[in-house]
Order: structure tokens, then sequence, then C-alpha cells
């Protein structure tokens, strides 16, 4: 399967351990990625702004991806939230998708018939496959616990995003499972980072995102898991800087999922950029179990998630 | 004498435009931090960074850079390969014509025994190296006027580079091609370098050089006798050929030559030498004279800015640097419109048509700020709209072929228009995202500009002060109510009845222990309001700013309304209204 990478705006300015892992990742698994250097930001940012300015950056992005006639895959959940709205809208809204093309026509652009847009987890979910990816699998966690954060604007609204059940989804925990590291329940899983609010009403953002710092580590866990720039940046520098600011022992470093799957598909620290979050993940290789010969090992990874 | 004078004058002029512009590096203020640091303290600094970067590892890498990117221009050849041609022929063109041509005397005649610009391979060279240059000429023409390629605004600087550069070429290829068929060129040579008196032994001199060097004379005319032409030669062999190699090496000059035989004479006699000359080196001297003003000023600040960005950090360089650093940065600006053509945000400015989106255009708008330009307030807010519409991608820094630091820039002079005191909603909005992962360094000043984005809807929306105010039970404004049924994302809120799941929801709300307090109306209640038409307290509250867009309110609703979204369009009719009253 070929998919052309949106990365959007920030991980290429701050989180480039984002983009080395995800495409360590599915270089492994045989998903192919284009780049479209063309590509602009998807909008979320100005939507609060400005809703045509805002359709008007992601049909941009769903046009370039149309004319190579490629699916879209994001890193990013606002942008996969973005994506999907607008190519929703300009589905269902026909004089919007024509006043829209007629900006594009301008560069030669347009945008007719839908795009698909797939967030990195569901393509390694649907794509790839739970099992498919236990068998790439050369080592394997034992005693991790992670607490999965699904991202709100990759969840709901959900008619739209059509990404897991909104209410009790799991496509995010079975994906964290399948490395032997157990995903935990938490109460507060479900609910966003504080991220959007970074920067606006940080003492808001900063309350939002403690809470849910407490309640993953009362719940076990030990870190964090993400897939998108915006939270883990707020789980991982912003949550450096909550520390200097309030103090408080909410300790919980956050992982990028692909950095996390890497890890047991034996990608090496440097490629999965271990070393450029701000909060050390360093302790986590000594929850590998000793590598078992490929064969033996699969089938005891998949044992063992099952019993989990 | 008048050549003399003017070129002194010319020199004078590029010599005085060179410091005073380079002076302006140090003097000129960018941001918040540059305005701290005395231009004595800037020039101490840069002295002593560049003196102990010389001697250090780092010079490696200036070196390294100087090649690259100076020399081989890397960075263009990796966006655009026409456009590489064209740079190289340009300046590739233009520094060996002034090394072999215009500094001849100086250079070439230093270097190579006998010169004669007359002479092979100096007289092909010359045409050469020009003909590159008008390659260059060219494609700039091609992309800018003939294809005219997005994003590439061509201003009055980049027109003048052009047309300076053409007025040059064009006249020094006709001068060649004039003085080739000139008569009057060619009997000042033979005064000069002929002795022989020899009336017949001159003749067929000059029907050789009729025959074989292009020139016209006004009596001798084909077809020749082989026997003169033979004479002719052994002449010319004798006193010419040592300084003169055949015009038809100098290519270009030998087009024209043909081309204009016909009436060759009559502009030999009109004095068209003489006055192509005069074109010629006074186009010269106004590109010298003007060069530091112009746009060709980046000759000398591009490589600044790659040698200077690729040494300098900004956690570890002195702030003194820096701000001097990125008042050079303008200076190395060549209007390439590539940050333009890659910025994540540069497509909006087809809804938002504000100039200042662009990243190309900004430039001169930040110019402009920092010579003191006295702004008008609406110029002022429209910068600042403009350049806050940006998500720190750092795309516009990654691509720039100068290696200017746009980001840092941007970031800079942003900080430094908001302590202005206009509000700016989109601070309210995830461009401040990287505003606050950066508050470290703002802290200061951090949390005026939200607070004044907030007042300034607030000051928009009287009723929501007036808590006592008594609320009509039909819609008050019905054109409100309408434009909101009508619009895309807003329409839904017409089904609420009032459940209060939203606002149950919301985790927003749930934070605070006296949540109206601290957002205004809750989500339930903008609801409302919409249906009632109240365009002030559905604009008016905190609850709009607050909101995180995490769509619990949307999923859950039970009627279908979609919360969300009508927060979303109250923000964008919040952001308009703001917009029409500050901006005028």
């Amino acid at each position: 399967m070929r998919f052309a990478l949106f990365l959007g705006c920030q991980i290429p300015a701050r989180l480039n351990q984002y983009e080395s892992s995800a495409r360590a990742v599915l270089a492994r698994l045989g998903i192919g990625l284009v780049d479209i250097a063309t590509f602009n930001c998807c909008g979320y940012p100005l939507r609060n702004l400005d809703f045509r300015a805002f359709v008007l950056s992601s049909a941009r992005n769903l046009a370039l991806a149309a004319r190579e006639r490629l699916p879209v895959l994001t890193l990013c959940k606002c942008c996969f939230g973005s994506l999907k709205k607008v190519a929703h809208l300009l589905k269902e809204d026909a004089s919007l998708r024509a006043e829209i093309n007629t900006i594009l026509h301008r560069e030669g652009l347009s945008y007719e018939n839908e795009v698909g847009v797939r967030h990195l987890l569901s393509v390694l979910f649907h794509e790839v496959g739970v099992k498919a990816l236990r068998e790439r699998m050369t080592k394997t966690f034992a005693g991790l616990n992670i607490a999965t954060h699904y991202g709100c604007h990759a969840l709901r609204p959900s008619q739209i995003t059509q990404f897991d059940d909104p209410v009790a989804p799991s496509l995010f925990d079975q994906l964290v499972d399948a490395t032997g590291a157990k995903s935990v329940s938490w109460p507060r899983q479900l609910e966003c980072c504080g991220a959007p609010l970074w920067g606006v009403n940080d003492e808001l953002s900063m309350d939002l995102t403690e809470k849910k710092l407490n309640d993953g580590k009362q719940s076990g866990a030990h870190y964090l898991c993400t897939a998108c720039p915006y939270c883990q940046i707020q789980f991982d520098t912003v949550q450096q800087m909550i520390s200097a600011a309030r103090g408080g022992n909410h300790h919980l470093p956050a992982i990028l999922y692909p950095q996390l799957l890497g890890l047991s598909m034996g990608i090496d620290g440097s490629t999965l950029g271990l070393k450029m979050n701000q909060l050390s993940l360093d302790n986590i290789e000594n929850f590998f179990v000793v590598p078992q010969p490929p064969g033996k090992a699969a089938g005891g990874i998949t044992k063992e998630a099952e019993e989990d | 004498m008048f050549f003399t004078v003017t070129l002194y004058t010319a020199l004078a002029i590029f010599g005085l435009g060179l410091i005073y512009k380079m002076s302006t590096w140090f003097r000129y203020k960018i941001g918040v931090d540059a305005r701290k640091i005395p231009t004595s303290t800037r020039v101490g600094m840069a002295v002593k960074g560049i003196v102990s970067t010389l001697f250090s590892v780092k010079i490696f890498t200036l070196i390294k850079i100087f090649i690259l990117d100076v020399i081989l221009q890397v960075k263009v050849l990796r966006q655009d390969f026409l456009r590489w041609l064209m740079h190289i022929c340009l300046y590739g063109g233009f520094m060996l014509l002034l090394l072999l041509h215009a500094l001849d005397k100086f250079i070439t005649a230093k270097l190579f025994s006998p010169y004669y610009s007359t002479l092979n391979p100096f007289f092909f060279l010359r045409d050469l190296f020009g003909l590159l240059v008008i390659i260059g000429i060219a494609i700039a023409i091609y992309r800018r006027f003939i294809v005219k390629l997005p994003h590439l605004r061509t201003n009055a600087k980049d027109s003048y580079a052009i047309i300076i550069l053409a007025i040059i070429m064009v006249s020094g290829v006709l001068l060649g091609g004039v003085k080739i068929t000139s008569y009057s060129s060619y009997q000042s040579m033979v005064e000069q370098y002929i002795f022989s008196g020899d009336e017949q032994e001159l003749k067929s001199l000059e029907a050789f050089w009729v025959q074989e060097f292009g020139v016209v004379s006004p009596t001798v005319r084909g077809p020749l006798a082989a026997e003169t032409l033979e004479a002719g030669k052994t002449l010319h062999e004798m006193s010419c050929a040592e300084c003169h190699s055949r015009p038809q090496s100098a290519f270009l000059s030998y087009g024209v030559a043909k081309a204009i035989t016909p009436v060759a004479l009559g502009l030999d006699r009109a004095g068209l030498p003489a006055i192509l000359w005069y074109i010629h080196f006074l186009a010269c001297w106004v590109g010298l004279a003007y060069l530091p003003f112009s746009k060709m000023f980046h000759i000398l600040a591009s490589p600044l800015s790659l040698m200077a960005n690729a040494v300098m950090d900004k956690d570890r360089s002195q702030p003194a640097n820096i701000a001097t650093r990125q008042v050079m940065e303008l200076d190395a600006c060549t209007h390439c419109g590539t940050c333009t053509s890659r910025c994540s945000v540069g497509v909006v400015f087809a809804e938002i048509p504000n100039i200042n989106i662009l990243p190309s255009e900004k430039i001169a708008s930040v110019k402009a700020l920092a010579a003191g330009k006295a702004l008008s307030a609406q110029e002022l807010r429209h910068i600042q709209e403009g350049i806050y519409l940006c998500t720190n991608c750092r795309r516009c820094t990654v691509v720039c072929p100068v290696g200017i630091n746009l980001q840092d820039l941007w970031f800079n002079v942003r900080e430094a228009l908001l302590q202005k005191g206009y509000p700016e909603l989109g601070a309210l909005s995830p461009l401040s995202f990287y505003r606050g992962l950066m508050r470290e360094g703002v802290v200061d000043k951090y949390p005026e500009p939200l607070l004044r984005a907030r007042e300034a809807v607030a000051a928009a929306c009287d009723l929501m002060k007036r808590r006592d105010a008594v609320l009509p039970l039909t819609p008050s404004d019905k054109g409100f109510k309408t434009e909101l049924s009508l619009s895309a994302q807003a329409g839904t809120f017409s089904v609420c009845f009032g459940c209060e799941t939203c606002t149950t929801v919301c985790p927003v709300v749930a934070n605070y222990d006296n949540p109206q307090e601290a957002l205004g109306l809750l989500p339930h209640q903008i609801m409302h309001s919409c249906g009632l038409g109240l365009r002030d307290l559905a604009l008016g509250s905190n609850m709009l700013w607050d909101c995180l867009t995490c769509y619990q309110c949307q999923e859950q609703c039970p009627q279908g309304v979609c919360v969300t979204d009508v927060l979303y369009e109250l923000k964008n009719r919040a952001t308009k209204q703001v917009k029409a009253k500050v901006m005028g």
C-alpha cells in the first residue's frame, strides 16, 4: 500500500523523532510513503479565525493527494480531523466545493472525488493488522504499563472521523498490547491533552494536562503513549514546563507509538529518536524480556498478549 | 575626463552607500530583545564574534558553506534547477565579465601578456560571459513575466535589477557590434598602429578588413581582387594580427555587426559607437552607485547571511550578534519567493487577502519596521495579522536559499508588534501553541496579548456586561440568527432543546468550581443565545476561546447539535467583528 505522507507543521519543526520513527516502522512493514513537498498546513490552527481559510487549506492538500491518486496518511490527530472534516464537507456541500475549486483551479488543482484520509494508527491496525505486527517483532515488553491517549480529533466527531468507537475505543490498546506492554485502563483516557489551549490559556491547559497525568499515574501507567504531535509535545515538553511552574509529582513520560513499536521491532534508538524526547525514555528498555528465537518469540508474544 | 569623473562619483556613492547600509545592521533594532542592546555593544560583539569564529574550527564550516552554498548555490539547486541555472549564469557571467573585462587593466592585463581586449581568447570570452548573463536575464524575464510563477511576485526592485543588467549587457553587445562595422574606429586604429604611408597598401588593408573583419567602408566594397586582399593580409599580419583576432570570435557582437551592415555607415556617421559607449559605462556607474540601495546588495549580504547562520545558534550566540544578523538578513533577501512557494499558510491568502501572510512579502514590512518608518495604525495591524497567521513550521527557514532564519525573525517582530497594543485575535487560536512553548523567552509581557484579545471581544459585546438587562424572548437580532442558520457550520444550533448535556460533559466547565464566573455563558447557554439572536451573549463569552475543541459536547448531544462547530462559527464571527472594528 502506498500513501501520501502528511507531516503537517509541528512534526518537521518540533518533533522530528515522530517522523523518523514512523518512517522506520512503516518501511519495515512494507507501507510505501510518498512525500508531497507542496503540502501546506491542514488548516486546523486557522479554524478559530476563518472557516473558509480552514477549508481551503485542507482542500488544497486533498487535491494534491488526488493528483497523485494517493490516500493521505497523517501522523497528527488534528491534521487527521481537519482533513476528514473537509473531505466530508466537500462531499456534502456542492456549492462550497465549487467555490473552493475556483481557487484551486488557479494553480491547476481540483478536488472532485473523495480522497482517503487515514491516521497512522488506523493504517497499522486495519492495513497491517495486529497479527502481522506481532510477526515482525523481535523483542517483547513485559510488565510495562502504558496509558494510551487516543486524541480528541481522531475519535470525535465520530460520524466524520470514523476512527474507532468514540465511547469505548480499543484500536490503540490492541496496538500497544501487541508489543507485550499492557494497556492500562484509566478513567480520563478519552479526554483532551490540553494542547489546544497551550499558548491561549496556559493555566487551564495545565489543569487539564495535570489531571490526565495524575490519572495515568494513579492507574499504574509507566508511560503515556501518543500518536499526535500536539498531544506528545503537551505531555513531554509542556509537562516539563508544568513541573517547573507548579511542582507536583505526576511525572509520567510520554512515548510516541512508533517509538514503542519500533523498539519491539528491534529498530535502534537513534532512528527512533528516543533521546529527542524531553522526558527520558531510558528506562523503557528495562522492560524487555530476553529475546527468543524468532519463531518461538512470535508465538510467545501472542500467547502473552492473549492472557492479558 | 567625463569617464573618470563619473566613475569616481559612482564609486564614492557606492562606498558611502555601503557604509550607510552596513551601519544599519548595527543600528536598526528588530524585536524586543534588540531594543536593550546599544549599537556600540553590537559592533564590539560582532568584531569579537567574527574574530573568534575565524580562529576556531568553525572556519571549516565557513569554508564549506562558502563553496557549497555561495559559489555552487547548492541550496538553490535543491529547490529549482531553472532558477539555479539562471542565477549561476547571472552571477557567474557577471563576475567573470567584471574580472576579465571591466577590471582588465588591473587583473587580466597583469595576469596575461600580451593582453588586448580584441585578442583571443579574451575577445571570445567576453562575448561568452556576456552570453551567460544574457541567458540569465532571459530566464529571469521568462520566470517573472512570461510564466508568472505562482507566489513569485515582482516588485519595482526586482524590475530595476533586471532592467539595469539588461541595459549594461545589451549596450555592451551592441557597442561591440557597431565597433566591428565602424569605419571611424577602423581609421583610428590605422592611425594608431599603421606606420606605412603607402596609399595602395592602406587600400589593400582596408579591403582585407572589409572582407574579413566586417568593417563597412564608404569607398571599398566587394567584389575585391584576390591580389589586393593578399597584400592587405600581409600588412594585417605584420601590423594588426598581434593584437586583433578575427571578430567572428566575438560571436555576439559579430552577429550584431552582420545584422547592421546595410545601415552601418549611417550609424557610424551618427556617432553611434560613442553614444553606446556612454550608455554602457554610465549604466555600469548607475548600477554601481545604486547597488547598496538595490536588491543587488544581496551580493554582499547573502553570502554573509549564509555563513553567519551556519555558525550561529539561537541558544548559544550572543543576543547582540543575533540582533545584528537579523537586520543583515533583511538585506540578504533576494525576493526569490521560495519561502512563499513553500509557506504552510500561504494558501489562505486567497481567503484572507493580507499580503503580509506571504513570507517573501512580509520582509518588506519588516524592513519598514526595522528602519523605524512611520506606519499608520492600520498598517501595523495589517502586518500584525499577517505575521500571526503563521504555524511556525520552519519551512521558510529550511528552504531559504540565502539561509535567513525567517522563523526567528517573524517571531521577534511579532512579539515587538504585539507590544504595541493592538488586539490580535489570532493569539487566541492554536497559532499560539509555539508562543506558549517559547514563553520563557517572552515572559515579561507574555499574557498581555491574550488578555487584550479577549478584552477586544468583550468590548464589542456590551450586553455581556449588563447582567441586570431584561432580555426579550423573541429573537432580538433576527439577521444574526438567520446568518448563523445559513452558515456551513452553525446551522444545527436551532434544534437544541436545552438538556445541558454539552455543558455536563465539557471538561473545561468541569475544571471550575464556578464555571460561569470564569467562562461566562456555558455551551448550552450559548446555543440558546444563538436561538434568541442574542449576538452579544453568543459572541462575548470566554467559553468560546477556552473551548478545547475536543468535541465531547458534539459527540454526546442527543439532538445532533454540532456544538463545537457552532462555537467555531461564533469565534469566526467574533474575530471578524473585532477585525472590522480595529482595522477600520
